[in-house]
């Protein structure tokens, strides 16, 4: 199975690994309970002559099918804390930061110049073009200027709603330099569609090519 | 109180003198009449809500190309049959909104509510009849207030469902204003509805029981309906609430949702979600319900588990109140309370899988007729268990990042939501004898179900590819995307599927409308069922039953030893002999 698209984050990995234990958890549940499903239809279907079984239920075996998937879904939500942490409440230091800001129906990149300051003179501001360093910390501060709109990389699996009055910090570090497509993710107006930009992940000195002749000098 | 109303609903003679052709088939205050308008309210939104599907469904596949029929449709909600952006936004918020609160609430808990609580527990009618028939018209008009929002400028409300703020808090956002307006009042208008539908639930459950029908001789589907009462009851006022806050920023320049004037957009989604989640049990429980009665009539075994099952129904109304988060995991909410909302979202999955065995332990053993209502029971638990297990993928905070507002979820809530439809047609086909007194034709029933479980599968479970391959929802033109291109070819095949699946109930309606005007005349218990709907005449007249009957034991009393046949109804008192048998 391989439906998922390419991942190129450090986090990533990790996502997708939960999501193939869930896949083979619940593919196993499914088969089971098809297979024991059609079983069931094919030799206790009517036939003249046998009766039912006359039965109420069978507590050891409730119990069992009770205390299986509660110990199945408790494991999961441990597993799930640690990546859920690592991503959302314990962010590495940045080594790039910009800001994004979405408004119907583009996404306004700014980014802080050479002092590294934004709301300065020197800020650079383009839309829907997002540059940054292969295998460096980028932080991202999303803001929406009109209503809630969200913020998608799915090379990166990372999506963050973007709401109005709010300043909401997202990182990421890209492993492998190319060009991901960055749609919104949110219904945000009949524009949402087609509502997208570009993140340009760049080999260093690609980088710091693209700074020397984009970014307002000193 | 409780005896009184009993003692009232009691004196009712049992054969009425003859009412008008107003009173009896429009402002009926008897329950089955109300049920049969609530059915048919349902199955004509059910044609409007599935139409929009279609006409969506050839959008994704064929963007931007006619759509064949449509070239009538006025300019600018349509240019010669071509879909713009607007019509396509405004017509999934319309098919969501309908198909919840216009299909599946309408029938499954207005109209099987309505026909099934005073004839499954025993009674001549509802605790409240009037306030039953007011509970109809109100919803009726909601529902028209909501179609008149096609009609006024600007189009219908094209905020999705969930209507957002601010998106939906302002005019300017969506460029719609009547339309949005009219949304929210049909929704409150039909609060209003549900509130009084489910006070006279609980009140008739709860005091007008035959003698002998303890909380736990009651069938799963009456159980079902009783929490789904509650959960509507406690649920509802919060909509209600958020509504009106809403319909305040948008009239009158408050700021409850809105930034710039102090307010705050998560608040809607708190509140929408904390009605949200148990609405969504409101939708499931009586098909669930449905469910298991049928299981058990065609296995003509006893429901398996029958006190888990009721015991899981009680677990879901108390949990199904503190999973609202789980909408919510990339709100931008605090990352702990995702991780609180995981843990409880992960907790109410249980007695969903402890049904789902339950079902199968019923089948275990059983003597099974693959009648109609039995086929889409099935499907039923077939369709439930892929959107549980798909749901364990969402309730895990980390995977859930990517999977959100992709395709993942409308697989995932098609499967349980649409997947209710299949208990829907269960239904329809098990009590359409008790309800008309005519019988289903049989032949077309299985055809009907057949197609449409084949073609069920093949819209919806590819749709999971598509989310899993990060195609966005509610997005008007995939080939807009580059990364989106090569799963094109599922797009059109969903649609070729989807198309058919709507072709797929032309059966359906043959066989309704045919069995209402031919069908071979019904008997009293075609089926050969315990529960005391079938020991009244088909259908039941005004008052029900000739005598109130009495109960002396459990609803799926199935191949019991007790008796020779394989059923043994709960109103059928045995002679001492067999007393003394279930003695040793
Ligand atoms: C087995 C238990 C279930 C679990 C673990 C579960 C989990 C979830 C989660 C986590 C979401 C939010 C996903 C997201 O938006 O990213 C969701 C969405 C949804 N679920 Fe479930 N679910 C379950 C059962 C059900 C049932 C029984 C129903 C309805 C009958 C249902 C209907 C829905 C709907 C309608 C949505 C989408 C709402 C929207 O965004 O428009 N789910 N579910
Ligand atoms: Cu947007
Ligand atoms: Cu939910």
């Amino acid at each position: 199975m391989s439906w998922l698209p390419e991942d190129v984050s450090t986090f990533g990995g990790e996502i997708d690994r939960l999501f193939y234990i869930i896949y083979y958890i619940t593919g196993a549940a499914f088969i089971l309970v098809t297979v024991l499903m059609v079983l069931f239809l094919v030799l206790y279907r009517h036939r003249e002559g046998r009766r039912a079984t006359y039965t109420h239920g069978n507590t050891a075996l409730e119990i069992t099918w009770t205390v299986i998937p509660a110990i199945v879904f408790v494991s999961l939500s441990f597993m799930s804390v640690s990546t859920w942490g690592k991503i959302k409440a314990h962010a590495p230091p940045a080594d790039v930061q910009v800001q994004v800001t979405a408004k119907q129906f583009n996404w306004e990149i700014v980014y802080p110049g050479p002092d590294g300051k934004f709301g300065t003179e020197d800020d650079l501001q383009v839309d829907n073009d997002l540059h940054v360093p292969v295998n460096k910390v980028v932080h991202v501060i999303l803001k929406a200027r009109d209503v809630i709109h969200s913020f998608f990389l799915p090379n990166l699996r990372l999506k963050q709603d973007a709401v109005p009055g709010r300043d909401i910090l997202v990182w990421f570090e890209a492993v492998k330099p190319g060009k991901y497509e960055l749609p919104c993710a949110e219904l945000c107006g009949f524009g949402h569609s087609g509502m997208r930009g570009w993140l340009y992940v760049h080999s260093p000195e690609e980088y710091a090519k693209w700074v020397q002749e984009t970014w307002p000098q000193k | 109180m409780s005896d009184s109303v009993t003692a009232q609903a009691h004196a009712v003679p049992a054969h009425h003198e003859e009412l008008g052709f107003w009173r009896t088939y429009v402002f009926s205050t008897d329950h089955k009449m109300i049920g049969r308008q609530f059915l048919f309210l349902g199955l004509f939104m059910l044609i409007i809500g599935g139409l929009l599907a279609m006409m969506m469904r050839w959008q994704l596949a064929w963007p931007e190309t006619e759509i064949p029929l449509m070239s009538w449709v006025p300019e600018p909600y349509m240019y010669g049959g071509i879909l713009p952006p607007p019509t396509y936004n405004a017509f999934f918020t319309m098919h969501a909104t309908i198909m919840i609160f216009f299909v599946v609430m309408p029938i499954m808990v207005g109209c099987f509510g309505n026909f099934l609580i005073p004839l499954m527990i025993g009674t001549r009618d509802m605790a409240f009849p009037r306030l039953n028939m007011l509970s109809f018209w109100v919803g009726l008009m909601s529902g028209l207030v909501m179609l008149s929002s096609f009609f006024v400028p600007g189009g219908p409300a094209a905020s999705g469902w969930t209507a957002y703020a601010p998106l939906s808090a302002q005019a300017a956002f969506t460029g719609v204003n009547w339309g949005q307006h009219l949304w929210i009042i049909s929704l409150i208008l039909l609060g209003i509805s549900s509130l009084m539908g489910s006070i006279n639930y609980i009140t008739t459950i709860v005091n007008m029981r035959a003698p002998g029908m303890t909380y736990f001789r009651m069938p799963l589907v009456i159980w079902s309906l009783f929490i789904t009462a509650i959960l509507l009851l406690l649920a509802l006022p919060v909509l209600t609430a958020a509504l009106a806050m809403l319909l305040f920023d948008r009239m009158f320049g408050t700021s409850f949702f809105l930034p710039a004037g102090g307010g705050e957009p998560l608040l809607w989604q708190h509140l929408f979600w904390f009605f949200g989640h148990p609405e969504v049990y409101v939708l499931v429980l009586p098909a669930m319900g449905v469910t298991s009665d049928i299981l058990s009539t065609f296995s003509r075994k006893p429901i398996f588990g029958y006190h888990a099952m009721a015991f899981s129904m009680i677990a879901i109304a108390f949990l199904s109140w503190v999973v609202w988060g789980h909408h919510m995991f990339i709100s931008g909410m605090n990352p702990l309370l995702g991780t609180a909302f995981m843990m409880s979202t992960m907790v109410i999955a249980i007695p969903s899988a402890i049904k789902t065995f339950n079902w199968l332990g019923t089948l275990w053993g059983g003597s099974i007729r693959f009648t109609s209502p039995m086929l889409f029971a099935l499907g039923f638990v077939s369709n439930f268990l892929i959107g549980g297990l798909s749901g364990i993928f969402m309730a895990s905070t980390p995977v859930d990042i990517f999977i959100h507002d992709t395709y993942y979820i409308v697989a995932h809530f098609h499967y349980v939501v649409a997947g209710i439809i299949f208990a829907l047609f269960a239904a329809i086909y098990y009590w359409f004898p008790k309800m008309f007194g005519r019988t289903m034709n049989e032949a077309l029933g299985k055809t009907h179900f057949v197609l449409t479980y084949t073609f069920f599968n093949l819209t919806f479970f590819p749709m999971h590819i598509l989310g899993v391959g990060g195609h966005m929802r509610r997005i008007y033109n995939p080939t807009q995307y580059d990364f989106l291109q090569p799963l094109q070819g599922i797009n059109v095949f969903i649609t070729m599927s989807a198309l058919l699946l709507g072709l797929s109930q032309l059966p359906f309606i043959v066989n309704f409308i045919g069995s209402l005007i031919t069908g071979k005349k019904a008997e009293r218990n075609p089926w050969q069922a315990n529960t005391l709907e079938w020991t009244a005449p088909s259908p039941p007249p005004h008052g029900n039953y000739d005598a109130i009957p009495v109960v002396y034991r459990g609803p799926y009393e199935y191949s019991s030893p007790e008796v020779k046949e394989d059923w043994l109804p709960q109103n059928r008192q045995l002679g001492t002999e067999a007393t003394a048998a279930r003695a040793h």
